[in-house]
């Protein structure tokens, strides 16, 4: 049994934290639980930084190098915070077959960001997926979160333009 | 829930439902969610609120009808229309055509091959019932083959049912689903365990999510019932995080489940009892792999470890443990409801039932497909698929992911089965088939896979860490026009050295998409080396590219 004498106390006042504590609660503090939280963590924060690492790893008491172990081994985690905008390329199949790396050039020859980065004002991050699960509607791209499929290099160079003013 | 609650609830939304005159269905799956299916569905309503005519007609949203790529789809009943690629100006228009003349620009016609080839029985609900309303999937007999089990049937029979329909895992490998769970059920110890995979992490395969999102009580009822066979009384459904609607399904399927009695402690008043709950994957396609599955649930680095034991005697936390995949799981209600000879009628001798494939690529009706075993690959391309678009000519169809290989032209009249694919280099995998014009070319198709298994190796034997970045290596070269015709023999060699020493199917498998396309299309790998040409025009040899990293 854990008591809340020995529970490690958030890094930061912000509230997200208790959500993430309240994940941990939910499974008892188990070590297993360690994935579910990362999600957590992602969710509210967007990413997986450094502080939540630490708090993490004493909350469910594993040690730091395994908690970044996985959080590394997954590619779903971020380990940076992302851009104001997100566009994910799928580059599955599908995608593949469908053009998508000519959609991954445009971008990059429009806004210099090639995937996995983010641009220097914050704006913008291009990633990309491994498939999203809409092959039916190939070559789809995720911007903010809305999936479109069918998407043209032209097309996937002027939505970002239009995301980036809103 | 007892079965004459179940049977009242049943003939109660039954009812409700013929209390309507014109019934109207809009898929709200994620294929059509992403051509604003939703907004459509909301104009509707809003159409029909506004012409007073609430009582006559229903307006329901429902999972996926297949022709994703003519999405969003709209179905009206009983005028049996099928509108394709609706916008929501035009809501007005298809509320006052009901029971007049359909609004022609946007039917599509139902009678073409692609929905008259098909046999749904994974699929039977999908497009038809609203997946967020648990009396919808009772109102089309769903749970009723759960009822059936836990109070007529014993374990055994069950199992033996499972058995005597020949059920083949749909995951890829085919294993006989009966087998597996009779190993399971006879695992000693306390705790068993039900693992659905819903990992799905062929890239270029939906089928498991389309499931999931059109029918998600399917999926729990068949987990259940394994449960029930193996004496389990605990599962985890493992689902990509990148599903997100899935997901959010899946746990108000399970919500309301264990509301109603289906699911949590005695079940139909039985003693048996079954809880599930949702794991999120994050992005590693080996943990769609058993042992790095369990491995990820409990919490660690999703790493395949040796078999044996395999997961049916040792599993999650060393218990004997139940792995199937989703669609596997989605064929148990029907066999149960129909029998076991029933399912055994459809399909061949070796691969009983039917399949479902996500049909994508260079080919005209892109979407999701269920088709009875062993029907040609021709028919499933040229007939369900319509054939290649834009004039061009057909070159192969890739199935199975970055486990299968391409097969050629010359071999488009192999039935779809276990044994023949496999036999042609290929594999049935979970679903994904991915049609490829001229324009491709596949010395890149087995780079693209060779990329994708060498991002997603696990690092853990050398094999498969080292040999799929010098295949990939290999293949770059050929790509880039630096490679010496010797090369071929070497690269061959390497796939063999892989296919034979990794640990875990991931690596004992990458090497198929090489190995397949050098087997059929060796002389697009010679033209590469030799003429330093590409063949379909897509590479630029041997103007050099940037290598990807
Ligand atoms: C690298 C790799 C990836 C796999 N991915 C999946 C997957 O995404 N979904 C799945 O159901 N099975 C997958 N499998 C197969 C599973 O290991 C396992 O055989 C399957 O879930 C068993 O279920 P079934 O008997 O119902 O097919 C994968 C196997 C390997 C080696
Ligand atoms: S074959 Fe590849 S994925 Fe499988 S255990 Fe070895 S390194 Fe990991
Ligand atoms: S391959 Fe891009 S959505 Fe499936
Ligand atoms: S997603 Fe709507 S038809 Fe497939």
């Amino acid at each position: 049994m854990r008591t809340s004498f020995g529970k490690p106390s958030p890094p930061s006042e912000d509230r997200r934290w208790k959500i993430i504590g309240a994940t941990m609660r939910r499974h008892g503090y188990q070590p297993h639980a360690l994935i579910e939280t990362l999600h957590t963590v992602q969710e509210s924060f967007g990413f997986v930084g450094e502080d939540a690492f630490h708090y993490v790893a004493d909350s469910l008491r594993i040690p730091l190098s395994h908690v970044y172990g996985v959080a590394t081994f997954y590619h779903f985690f971020n380990l940076k915070p992302q851009g104001e905008h997100t566009c994910v390329v799928c580059t599955g199949t599908a995608c593949y077959i469908k053009g998508a790396s000519l959609i991954l050039q445009a971008i990059e020859d429009e806004y210099g960001i090639k995937p996995g980065e983010t641009s220097d004002d914050g704006k913008l991050s291009v990633l990309t997926a491994r498939c999203i699960g809409a092959c039916g509607i190939a070559p789809a791209v995720v911007f903010d979160g809305e999936i479109v499929g069918g998407v043209s290099a032209t097309d996937a160079v002027n939505r970002i333009r239009r995301c980036l003013q809103k | 829930m007892t079965p004459e609650e179940l049977y009242q609830i049943a003939e109660e939304e039954q009812e409700s439902l013929k209390r309507f005159h014109f019934r109207m269905f809009v898929c709200t799956a994620a294929g059509c969610l992403s051509s604003h299916g939703d907004s459509v569905l909301d104009a509707l309503k809003k159409e029909i609120k506004e012409a007073g005519r609430e009582e006559e007609c229903l307006c329901k949203g429902v999972g996926c009808m297949g022709l994703c790529s003519e999405g969003p789809l709209v179905f009206v009943e009983p005028d049996g229309v099928l509108y394709g690629k609706v916008k929501v100006e035009d809501a007005k228009e298809i509320v006052e055509s009901l029971g007049k003349e359909p609004v022609a620009r946007l039917v599509c016609p139902i009678d073409l091959p692609f929905f008259t080839r098909q046999k749904k029985v994974v699929l039977e609900n999908s497009g038809v019932i609203d997946p967020e309303r648990i009396e919808d999937y009772i109102a089309h007999s769903g749970y009723e083959a759960l009822v059936q089990a836990l109070t007529e049937m014993t374990p055994a029979e069950v199992i033996d049912g499972v058995f005597k329909s020949g059920l083949r895992g749909r995951g890829g490998a085919g294993y006989p689903t009966g087998l597996k769970w009779s190993t399971v059920s006879k695992g000693v110890g306390g705790a068993k365990y039900v693992i659905c995979n819903a990992d799905e992490g062929d890239p270029g395969a939906f089928m498991d999510r389309s499931v999931l999102e059109s029918d998600p009580h399917r999926v729990l009822e068949g987990m259940a019932i394994a449960a029930y066979a193996v004496g389990a009384s605990q599962g985890y459904i493992y689902v990509r995080a990148e599903y997100p609607l899935a997901i959010k399904r899946l746990q108000t399927a399970i919500r309301q489940a264990e509301r109603c009695g289906l699911l949590g402690n005695h079940i139909c008043n039985t003693t048996f009892s079954f809880q599930i709950n949702v794991r999120l994957g994050a992005g590693a396609f080996v943990c769609g792999e058993e042992t790095a599955l369990i491995a990820s649930i409990e919490g660690k680095r999703g790493q395949p470890r040796p078999r044996p034991p395999y997961p049916a005697e040792e599993g999650l936390w060393g218990c004997p443990t139940l792995i199937n995949n989703v669609e596997t799981f989605a064929n148990v209600p029907a066999i149960i409801r129909n029998g076991a000879e029933w399912f055994a009628a459809i399909g061949t001798e070796k691969s009983k039932g039917t399949k479902v494939f996500a049909l994508a690529g260079r080919v005209k009706h892109t979407g999701l497909i269920e088709v009875p075993m062993g029907i040609p690959l021709r028919d499933i391309i040229f007939e369900i698929g319509g054939g290649i678009p834009d004039e061009r000519n057909f070159k192969a169809v890739q199935t199975g992911g970055p486990s299968g290989g391409c097969i050629p032209k010359e071999h488009l009249d192999v039935p779809v089965d276990y044994d023949s694919l496999s036999q042609l280099g290929s594999i049935m995998g979970s679903g994904g088939m991915i049609v490829m014009d001229e324009s491709s070319c596949m010395v890149d198709v087995a780079r693209f896979f060779m990329e994708f298994c060498m991002t997603e190796s696990c690092g853990k034997c050398v094999p498969c860490r080292v040999g799929t970045a010098q295949i990939h290596d290999f293949l770059q070269k050929i790509i880039n026009g630096d490679a010496v015709p010797d090369d071929l023999e070497f690269l061959k060699k390497i796939c063999d050295m892989v296919k034979e020493t990794s640990l875990c199917g991931l690596g004992q498998t990458a090497p198929n998409p090489v190995l397949s396309t050098l087997r059929f299309f060796r002389d697009e790998y010679v033209n590469h080396i030799v003429n330093k040409e590409c063949t379909a025009g897509a590479c630029k040899v041997p103007a050099k590219q940037e290598v990807h990293s």
